[in-house]
Parts: C-alpha cells; sequence; structure tokens
C-alpha cells in the first residue's frame, strides 16, 4: 500500500434493502455493528463479505448480492450506493470501488437497481435476462462457422475501429438503467448494436438489428431515453451517449427503408 | 450466450406490425416524432421572436407587418393549422413516452443523486404542460383578444402595449424563463434524437443550444420589458 498511507478503519452504518425473493414486498435494515473496523483497503464487496459473516455467526440470513470476477470486467456486480449505481467513483464497478472513498461515521444506503424490466430476485441480486433477449434479438452477426479468417482480410478504418471498441467495452452491468430517470436501457442497446453496425462484418445486418434489438427493448418494459446523461456518467465503461444518437440515426433510417422479406429471418444464405 | 440466444423469449416481443405502427409506437420512432415537430416549433420561435422586434420600429411597422400574416387568410390557416398538428405531435410524444417511462420504475430509489442530468432536462415534463398552458393564455390575450383589457382588431401595437403592462408582462416574462429551460434541453435533445453523435458538454450541439435558446427567449422578453419600462409606450 506504498503511497496510500495506514490502512485506516472505519465505523459505518449501512441501511440495506432486504427483500426474500421476487414476492416479498421487501424493507432497508440498518446494519451498526456488523459494519464496524471495516478496513480503508477493503473493496466494497468485501465489506459485504465481512458483514455477512458477522451476519452468518449470529445465525442470520446474509445479503445475496451479485458478484463474480471482482476486477471490474464480468458486469456481474452492481448496486446503487448513495443513490449513485456503482458508488460515486467514476468509471468504477462496485468491486472496484474501494473503502477508502469513504469516511468514517458514514451511513450507506444500499439499494439493487429498481425497473421493472430487472426484477429483483433476493435482496440486492436483480434478474438482468432482458439484456440477454436484447441481444439474443439482434446483437450478433450471422456468419458460418469454421476457422478464423485471416485478420487483415476485410479492411477496416483505424477510426471506425476504435469506435467499435468503445461501445464494445460495455459489460452489461445493468448500471445505465439503473442511473437512467426513465429506468431506459437505451445505452446497451446503443452499445450493443453500434459496436456491429461499426464494423464491415455488422454493416450487411444493421437495418433488422436495429430493429430488432429495439422492439426486444421495448417489450422488456425498459423506459424511453430523453437524454438526461446519468447513464454515461455512471458507465463503469466510461460509454459515451453518442452511440445513442448513432442508434437513433440507424433506427431512423431502417425506418425508411423497405423491409425486405427475408430480413429478418437471416441465416438462409 | 449461446443456451439463450437458441430461444429468445418470443413472448415479451411486441407481434409483427406494419412500418407505421411500429413507428409510432417504438420508443425511438416516439422520440423522432417529438424531435421532428420540435425542430419546426423552435424555427416558429425563432420567427415570431424576429417578427415581434418589429414593435422597436413603431406602431404602423408592427400593425403593417400583422396586416401582412393576414393578407392571405388561406395561408394564415395553414399555417395555425399546421403549427397546432405539431402541438399535437409533440403532446401526443411526450404522452406515450412518459406513459411507458412512468411504469418502467415502479418502486423508486430511497435516495438519489444526480450526475449529469441537468435542471433543465428533469422538468420537461414540468416546463411542457406549463408553456402549453401559457401557449393558450396568450393565443387568447394577443390572438383573439379575449381575456385582454382593451383589445382593437388589427391595432397590434395598441393591443401589445395595453396588454404587456403590470403583471400581464411579468407573466410573459416568467413564461419565457420556463421556455429558456424547455428550448436549452429541447435543442440539444433534438440533435441527439436526429443522429448528431455528440458528447453532453463542450459539443456544437450544446453550443448550437445555447446560442439559439438565448437569442430567442432573451429577444421575446425584452418586448414586454420594454413595455414595462416604458420605452414602448402609446
Amino acid at each position: 500500500m506504498a503511497g496510500h498511507g495506514e490502512e485506516k478503519l472505519l465505523n459505518l452504518t449501512l441501511n440495506v434493502w432486504r427483500q426474500r425473493n421476487r414476492g416479498d414486498a421487501g424493507r432497508f435494515e440498518t446494519y451498526k455493528d456488523e459494519a464496524r473496523d471495516i478496513s480503508t483497503d477493503m473493496s466494497f464487496l468485501e465489506m459485504l463479505d465481512v458483514v455477512n459473516e458477522r451476519l452468518i455467526k449470529s445465525g442470520r440470513e446474509p445479503i445475496a448480492f451479485d458478484h463474480d470476477c471482482r476486477e471490474g470486467i464480468c458486469g456481474q456486480c452492481g448496486v446503487v450506493v448513495n443513490g449513485s449505481p456503482h458508488g460515486p467513483r467514476k468509471a468504477t464497478t462496485a468491486c472496484q470501488l474501494h473503502m477508502r472513498s469513504f469516511q468514517d461515521g458514514d451511513s450507506l444506503t444500499i439499494e439493487p437497481w429498481r425497473a421493472s424490466a430487472f426484477p429483483v430476485v433476493k435482496d440486492l441480486m436483480v434478474d438482468r435476462s432482458a439484456f440477454d433477449r436484447i441481444v439474443a434479438a439482434g446483437g450478433y452477426i450471422s456468419v458460418r462457422t469454421g476457422n478464423a479468417p485471416e485478420a487483415n482480410n476485410i479492411p477496416v478504418p483505424k477510426y471506425d475501429a476504435d469506435l467499435s471498441m468503445d461501445a464494445a467495452a460495455c459489460i452489461g452491468c445493468g448500471a445505465c438503467v439503473a442511473a437512467c430517470p426513465n429506468a431506459s436501457a437505451m445505452l446497451f442497446v446503443a452499445a450493443k448494436a453500434e459496436h456491429l453496425n461499426l464494423l464491415p462484418q455488422g454493416a450487411p445486418e444493421k437495418d433488422s438489428r436495429v430493429l430488432a434489438m429495439i422492439d426486444q427493448a421495448d417489450g422488456e418494459g425498459f423506459g424511453n431515453c430523453t437524454n438526461h446523461g446519468e447513464c454515461e456518467a455512471v458507465c463503469p465503461k466510461e460509454i459515451s451517449m453518442a452511440f445513442i444518437a448513432r442508434l437513433n440515426r440507424d433506427y431512423l433510417k431502417a425506418s425508411l427503408k423497405r423491409p425486405r422479406a427475408s430480413a429478418a429471418a437471416g441465416g438462409a444464405g | 450466450m449461446s443456451v439463450v440466444a437458441s430461444s429468445p423469449a418470443a413472448g415479451r416481443r411486441p407481434a409483427p406490425r406494419s412500418r407505421l405502427q411500429r413507428f409510432l409506437t417504438s420508443s425511438i420512432g416516439l422520440k423522432l416524432i417529438m424531435a421532428f415537430s420540435g425542430v419546426f416549433l423552435s424555427l416558429f420561435a425563432l420567427g415570431h421572436m424576429l417578427g415581434n422586434l418589429q414593435a422597436y420600429q413603431g406602431a404602423e411597422a408592427l400593425d403593417a407587418y400583422g396586416a401582412l400574416l393576414h393578407k392571405e387568410p388561406a395561408l394564415l390557416w395553414g399555417v395555425r393549422l399546421g403549427l397546432l398538428g405539431l402541438v399535437g405531435m409533440h403532446i401526443f410524444a411526450y404522452l406515450a413516452l412518459t406513459r411507458r417511462n412512468n411504469t418502467a420504475r415502479p418502486k423508486g430509489y430511497r435516495q438519489r443523486k444526480w450526475r449529469e442530468s441537468s435542471y433543465a432536462s428533469r422538468s420537461m415534463t414540468l416546463t411542457g404542460p406549463l408553456l402549453l398552458a401559457f401557449i393558450v393564455y396568450h393565443i387568447l390575450h394577443l390572438t383573439t383578444g379575449t381575456v385582454h383589457p382593451d383589445y382593437e382588431e388589427g391595432a397590434v401595437y395598441h393591443n401589445l402595449v395595453t396588454g404587456l403592462g403590470g403583471v400581464n408582462g411579468l407573466i410573459y416574462i416568467a413564461a419565457m424563463a420556463m421556455l429558456a429551460f424547455h428550448l436549452w434541453h429541447g435543442v440539444w435533445s433534438m440533435m441527439l434524437t436526429l443522429g448528431l453523435p455528440e458528447g453532453r458538454y463542450g459539443s456544437l450541439g450544446r453550443t448550437v443550444a445555447t446560442i439559439f435558446t438565448i437569442l430567442v427567449t432573451v429577444g421575446f422578453a425584452t418586448v414586454p420589458l420594454a413595455v414595462l419600462t416604458g420605452v414602448l409606450h402609446l
């Protein structure tokens, strides 16, 4: 920990959303004794681990929360901390958020993502399979399987490749939906559609892709984008809402074109 | 992913519809309706403001401008109905989008921290209906004269100076402050919806929105201000 000074211990008050299952109404519970002596070197999830150990030792149900890689790349974790998805730090997932971001005596309100399309499974865990269905609706390219082609067979301008990579950085954590005042998934849809639309491999299915993905997102019950910008502010991968503008443009173009009979079927060769 | 991809939950997907039906009900389609009507309504506001400035050239110039607008009744009513249609489209999109947004988060957060959205963007659903109420009042006031204390048909300058004194003038200025909030988010948002990929701040779209908003609302507000301060008088 060179350069960060000595490890400090924090005493916190946690107000955590507890909900037994989908049907349960849920309520906030306050933990004070369980959140004592929290090291500033811990990550936010490690802090929850410690609180859970203490809950288990005293015979109570631990707090359920999603997590996997704990290195900021899988998109599994994510809770709303004091009104901000993934907590107060910019470009940081909850697992990469460290307790040195907080002060001794702080009170933390910890809530799950709130959206009708993301029903709470338990406590802080939500069901994000709506995202999988949006990707399944059009967030792919139809190619024949086989050996990977030579990388430079299809020239891609550097600018387009960089832009596509910026969109492809989306880890699908759902913070954009959680932060949006309208619970809209537009930043996610834009990232998942545009990283393909920008490349020559993805361009042929551009029109059917944007129409199908927006159809699916609307059907899942996400809200509509009204350009507040909260999504890009909380995105741990700093995906710009400029991609939403690109998606809007592609959607307009696709709507003006005459649909091809087999456009939605695809894969027929 | 492959497991999910092979069986997308088709039940949640809307049934196939005609292109127009799809456009009129999809989230981006409704946004585009909002944006297209917004473009013309913004341009109308700019033209209206420029026309108003002729008040500074005196009664004759303004009354002549009024007479010019009324010269061709078919054209005048065409424009009026067109504007009504645009306002209708704008409200239709607003109602459809808002209804869906209200159901998208049935349970809100206990705590909320805004990081990037502006007061202007969050108050659009408030400034919109308030501006509609103002427009109704404005038409009854200076177009039909129904709520005007001393309305004379065709005497535009007279109606303006007698109508914009006192509380009425203050209402107009307050409405222009609301219009400023509405336009500042609306004009920028419109460019984004029409597909101008821009960052939120320091972008060309933001600069255009800021300049346009100041130009239109300050231009409008000077007229009641000039009446209140006695610069424009009978």
